[in-house]
């Protein structure tokens, strides 16, 4: 059978009405030492049961957390997931990765999203939340944007310990927005308050910090967020939503705008995305938040009804002077999270985050003990440390794959002043046997 | 603000001769309820056309264009927390900024009311 739509007589047909001979007649535009002469060398054609054979053999050489116990983070999280959130999101009423584009008929999506902005304000203390961004990246870079459309300034003060790969979204997205990236040094694992005081300005936009920072540290963040506002800048934080059920809420430490990655809220690795960006802030930059967001209200028989409000301020409205160039949502993976939050509620996910910082501790402990290792910076953590390793932390990692264990993050990548330096992760899913199996195979590295 | 005391834009600004700067009754009409306004920073230099403040209404996200090229000496921040003043005093308390006019010969450019008015009318045809 052939399941290609249309078929050869109707492709004859269609290119005789444009008045041309070939397929290939369709593209004269494109330069000739561009196109592939040879054709594409592909296998034979396969059955259904011998490709799925085939596909699934390929598979199995993905090696994920479900067979291998897994000690890496550094943005992205092995956390656990009630199978009651795959149930629900898979219901043929949601399951769409797609934003509502017809939106006030869907009110059942409409109210969902609004649960979910309605759970990320209670969690990070925000008087709005959006409907979600792309990721953790986008919605860190959407801040800054954020920061310098209502201050008017056009410079970032991004901290050297905030999410390197973060900090790149951010620099791409500063090219178009013409906007000035400067970056705080740390010292000891965290933000250096002193780099921050001489590099902000009556020019600065916001300070960006991350909480915990990269390092699994926890920033000194009354501070810092007492530092930018002096200078009339917003205070914009990268968060952990995980690890609000134990720390500050953002509000209580000034944050204007908080964002975050939401991964860890109900949604798998999925090899790195589709993920859920988290994007909130106060009430005073409600017309200057990027994205969708849904309202609640009443229809003309005075009933509660949902909206996608202010889409005024929306590319599809406002083209080139909308306020960002989001006119979607995760919308899946934020459901995923409304799900999730809602199962665990306030009790669950504070337990959660307890033994993650419980597990940590006892990792962090471990290996504080083992010869030639140490543990280069003091300050608290939360799920994440960084740990000094006596051999570079590839050579490490390699070992311990051999021993089905996922090491931690080679930090010499992104930080070549951190030669010999591992970044670690601890969550629920690392049970104390996990934790033993890890530290005894450091031993024998 | 006298309504013949008044300059225009064609994108329906007004200006004093004070360079105080708003919206026609006619705009704030075709708007609808207007609210919000993103208002400009005094200091801030604009070009003649170039974007002074947004206004939000029900209907639409809206750029009030500066009639003259120039500076913002004064803004309306009674705006800020009642933003509906431009529907209900469009060329009084309703007025968005003042600006120190940089090029007096602009202001002369503009409409005169009777030239908007029947400017205006040619927008809308009468059948």
């Amino acid at each position: 059978m052939n399941y290609i739509p249309n078929t050869d007589s109707d492709r004859k047909i269609m290119l005789e009405a444009c008045g041309f001979d070939s397929l290939q007649a369709l593209f004269p535009d494109i330069p000739k030492d561009l196109k592939n002469k040879c054709g594409l060398s592909l296998p034979k054609e396969l059955g259904e049961m011998d490709l799925s054979r085939e596909l699934k053999a390929l598979s199995r050489k993905n090696k994920d957390v479900s067979q291998k116990i897994c000690f890496l983070g550094a943005g992205a999280y092995n956390h656990f997931i009630p199978s009651v959130v795959k149930h629900i999101i898979s219901r043929s009423e949601f399951y769409t990765a797609y934003t509502p584009y017809q939106p006030e008929i869907s009110q059942g999506i409409l109210q969902a999203i609004y649960e979910y902005q309605t759970m990320i304000c209670r969690l990070t203390g925000m008087n709005a939340a959006n409907a979600s961004m792309y990721d953790g990246a986008t919605a860190m870079a959407e801040a800054a944007l954020l920061c310098a459309s209502y201050t008017k300034r056009k410079e970032i003060l991004v901290s050297g310990t905030v999410n390197p790969l973060y900090r790149q979204v951010l620099s791409t997205y500063a090219v178009g927005a013409e906007l000035i990236l400067k970056e705080a040094a740390f010292k000891d694992g965290i933000t250096h308050l002193e780099s921050v005081k001489k590099s902000i300005s009556g020019n600065t936009a916001c300070v960006i910090i991350q909480q915990p920072n990269f390092f699994g540290c926890l920033e000194k963040v009354f501070d810092l967020a007492q530092t930018a506002h002096e200078n009339g800048a917003l205070f914009a934080a990268s968060v952990d939503p995980i690890s609000l059920a134990v720390l500050n809420s953002p509000s209580e430490y000034g944050a204007d705008v908080v964002v975050g990655e939401g991964q860890s809220l109900g949604n798998p690795l999925n090899f790195g995305g589709p993920y859920l960006g988290i994007f909130a802030s106060k009430k005073q930059f409600l017309r200057y938040m990027p994205g969708r967001l849904v309202g609640k209200t009443r229809d003309s028989n005075g009933k509660p009804g949902y909206v996608l409000t202010l889409q005024t301020r929306e590319q599809h409205i406002r083209r080139g002077k909308a306020t960002s160039n989001i006119c979607t949502n995760e919308a899946l993976c934020a459901l995923a999270a409304c799900v999730y939050m809602t199962v665990m509620g306030g009790k669950g996910l504070r337990s959660v985050a307890q033994t993650c910082t419980k597990n940590a501790a006892s990792l962090k402990d471990k290996i504080s003990k083992i010869k030639g290792f140490s543990i280069p910076f003091n300050a608290p953590c939360f799920k994440e440390f960084v740990i000094k390793t006596p051999r570079p932390a590839e050579e490490i990692n390699k070992k311990l794959s051999g021993q089905g264990i996922i090491g931690g993050l080679d930090l010499e990548k992104f930080y070549p002043g951190l030669k010999n330096h591992m970044l670690l992760c601890a969550t629920e899913m690392n049970s104390p046997g996990d934790i033993e199996k890890f530290a005894a195979a450091l031993r024998n590295v | 603000m006298k309504p013949e005391e008044l300059k225009y834009t064609k994108e329906h600004e007004w200006i004093a001769p004070d360079g105080t700067v708003g919206i026609s009754d006619y705009a704030q009409k075709e708007l609808g309820d207007v609210v919000f306004a993103e208002l400009p920073k005094a200091g801030k230099v604009v070009e003649a056309g170039q974007e002074l403040c947004v206004l939000e209404s029900v209907k639409a996200v809206s750029s009030v264009n500066s009639p003259v090229s120039g500076k913002v000496a004064e803004v309306n921040s009674a705006l800020s927390a009642n933003p509906e003043l431009v529907n209900q005093d469009p060329l009084g308390k309703g007025w968005i900024a003042k600006l120190e006019i940089k090029d007096i010969l602009q202001v002369s450019k503009l409409f005169d009311l009777a030239s908007y008015r029947k400017y205006i009318d040619e927008l809308h045809p009468k059948h």
